[in-house]
């Protein structure tokens, strides 16, 4: 191998990998002659430096001034990085709790702020901007009813379909609207109602706080003497809990239309004999459950949205986390409610 | 001296807005060419245009002797290689890190061994003063220093071109002084082209060998700055004596 390597015209990005292979691998290099050298840009010095560094010996020969001072410029010098100690798997637990404490303290502050702001904007409608209340309504309810419709009708469907081959063995075709009453009522139309609720409105509110946490809007609301959570977040609250319940009564509605569809045309059943026994299956206390509980899963599925919202870090990037995150833990939330309600309503 | 950039009958529309209108204006090799005028006049469309990151609605736009705006995407993306691009508010990728925002061009479009990348990057870093950032993401960055990370990814491969859209905006006096020196020495000492929209009067006198003034969509003036302080213009009287008071 030889002692000296005579550089190119041109020490540049296209020069230097070939440059890198020939003299990383000689272990004999102490000399880089740069008499042929014209230009360099920063790749090659960047090279130079690392040839130099790993060969403390090296010497470089008939370097010019102009080559020198680009040299000069774009001099480098690698911090050694230091070896931060990892933490053990008792640290990570406990950092995670302690996160999920104070994640959860926040989350029971945010809530009595909301449904305190909530309850005095009830008798005093300063502090939110007119028509509030009404925009969110449309947007949070009648925005929603064409997919809740579509999407109740076929669960009706799909529900009265699967039980009905069950039912007709046993001639037990009538009791195929108690089922469909039963499970549209306190489950079904709760829970999906407030699963579409928490994709679509759940994430809008998240990513809307969000992007107003990012683009200091609600720094802006505080410096105006306006409290964000009664400014931005009490007509959302508002606006579910008026919607819900009437989402949660048409979806219930449309789930017995699409069961009174296959109890007519599969089990034969009359439309008034299918009517008579739903309404005769269904007490008030059922219809309550369904409505109270659906109420609750909206409030879960503001708050969520708005804490996490409120929670962002970082730009853009950390407006989309948040938003999939309060998706996520609603729906978890929502489900985690209703075994809840579930268990407390066991006896009937 | 033949033009690095040539642009001919730019026209640039908006729906039925027109933003530029007519504009002919010729960019030279190893000069700071400073585009200015009053806000919203049109320099960041220009840029733009002239980017092809906007496709003109008029007019050609020659780089390296090429026409850009009829080129397929694959000649203009050996165009864009030599190009270097600060935009206004840095552009930097949100889920890298300061580190991996740099290293993209340097993965994308060259076969340089990771040593050699490492130490360019770091290199980069140094220059326009953030060493200890490599390992931040940008939201962990102010204003200030993520353009500064934004400039130091823009000039990783050195380019023929270096486009500024308001580089110095956000910086203190010192870091912005410290920025046209930057600016100078990559002219000089890599023989690079730059084209800089700025407002600020300082960094003006202190860079640039020509300047390009925009008003109202149009070319107002295209010459060397010590023309530009003789101008009659009253729009360009007034732009430079806006910073005496």
């Amino acid at each position: 191998m030889k002692t000296k390597y005579i550089l190119p015209e041109s020490l540049d990005k296209n020069s230097v990998p070939q440059v890198y292979e020939q003299c990383s691998k000689n272990e004999d290099l102490l000399y880089l002659d740069f008499s042929r050298v014209v230009s360099i840009d920063s790749a090659g010095v960047a090279l130079v430096d690392y040839l130099k560094n790993k060969i403390p010996q090296l010497q470089l020969l008939n370097i010019s001034d102009s080559i020198t001072e680009t040299m000069q410029t774009f001099k480098t010098e690698l911090v050694p990085e230091t070896d931060s100690r990892k933490e053990n798997y008792f640290e990570r637990i406990g950092e995670k709790t302690v996160e999920f404490a104070k994640s959860f303290k926040e989350a029971l502050f945010l809530t009595a702020d909301i449904s305190f702001w909530s309850f005095i904007s009830i008798f005093n409608r300063k502090g939110h901007r007119k028509g509030a209340v009404v925009q969110q309504s449309l947007l949070i309810g009648v925005d929603t009813l064409g997919i809740i419709s579509l999407l109740s009708i076929i669960l009706g469907l799909i529900i009265a379909l699967q039980s009905a081959a069950q039912l007709r063995q046993f001639g037990a075709n009538i009791f195929i609207a108690d089922l469909i009453a039963i499970a549209m009522v306190r489950e079904v139309g709760p829970m999906m109602t407030a699963i579409i609720l928490a994709g679509r409105s759940g994430s809008a509110i998240a990513s809307e706080i969000a992007t107003m946490k990012v683009t200091e809007e609600l720094d802006a609301l505080r410096m105006m003497a306006i409290n964000p959570v009664r400014y931005v977040m009490v007509p959302k609250f508002s606006a579910i809990t008026i919607c819900m319940p009437f989402l949660v009564i048409w979806s219930t509605a449309i789930g017995i239309l699409g069961g009174l569809v296959i109890a007519v045309f599969y089990l034969d059943l009359s439309v008034t004999a299918y009517m008579t026994e739903i309404f005769e299956v269904l007490t008030l206390k059922d219809i309550l459950v369904g409505l109270s509980k659906s109420i609750i899963f909206a409030w879960v599925i503001v708050i969520i949205g708005s804490y996490f919202g409120l929670n962002v870090e970082g730009g853009a990037e950390g407006v989309g986390k948040v938003t999939t995150k309060s998706v996520v833990v609603s729906i978890f939330m929502v489900i985690f409610f209703d075994v809840i309600f579930s268990l407390l309503y066991l006896g009937g | 001296m033949e033009p690095i950039i040539k642009v001919s009958n730019l026209t640039a529309k908006f729906d039925s807005t027109t933003i530029l209108s007519n504009i002919n204006i010729e960019i030279f090799p190893k000069q700071i060419t400073v585009i200015l005028g009053k806000s919203g006049c049109g320099k960041t469309t220009l840029l733009k245009n002239i980017l092809k990151l906007y496709t003109p609605s008029a007019g050609t736009v020659e780089m390296f002797g090429q026409d850009i705006t009829k080129m397929d995407e694959e000649s203009l993306e050996t165009i864009l290689q030599k190009i270097g691009m600060l935009f206004q508010n840095g552009a930097l990728l949100n889920s890298l890190d300061i580190y991996n925002n740099i290293r993209i061009p340097l993965e994308q479009h060259t076969n340089l061994p990771d040593e050699v990348i490492d130490r360019m990057i770091s290199a980069k870093l140094k220059l326009v003063g953030l060493e200890n950032a490599e390992k931040m993401l940008p939201s962990e960055l102010s204003g200030g220093m993520k353009k500064r990370a934004a400039l130091a990814r823009a000039m990783i491969l050195d380019p023929n071109i270096l486009f500024c859209d308001e580089p110095s905006a956000g910086l203190d006096p010192v870091t912005s002084a410290n920025l046209d020196k930057l600016l100078l020495k990559l002219k000089k000492q890599l023989n690079m082209t730059l084209v800089i929209v700025t407002h600020e009067l300082a960094s003006i006198h202190r860079i640039a060998d020509h300047i390009i003034f925009l008003e109202n969509g149009k070319v107002g003036f295209s010459g060397k700055l010590a023309a530009v302080m003789q101008s009659n213009n009253s729009d360009i009287k007034n732009f430079f004596a806006s910073g005496k008071f």
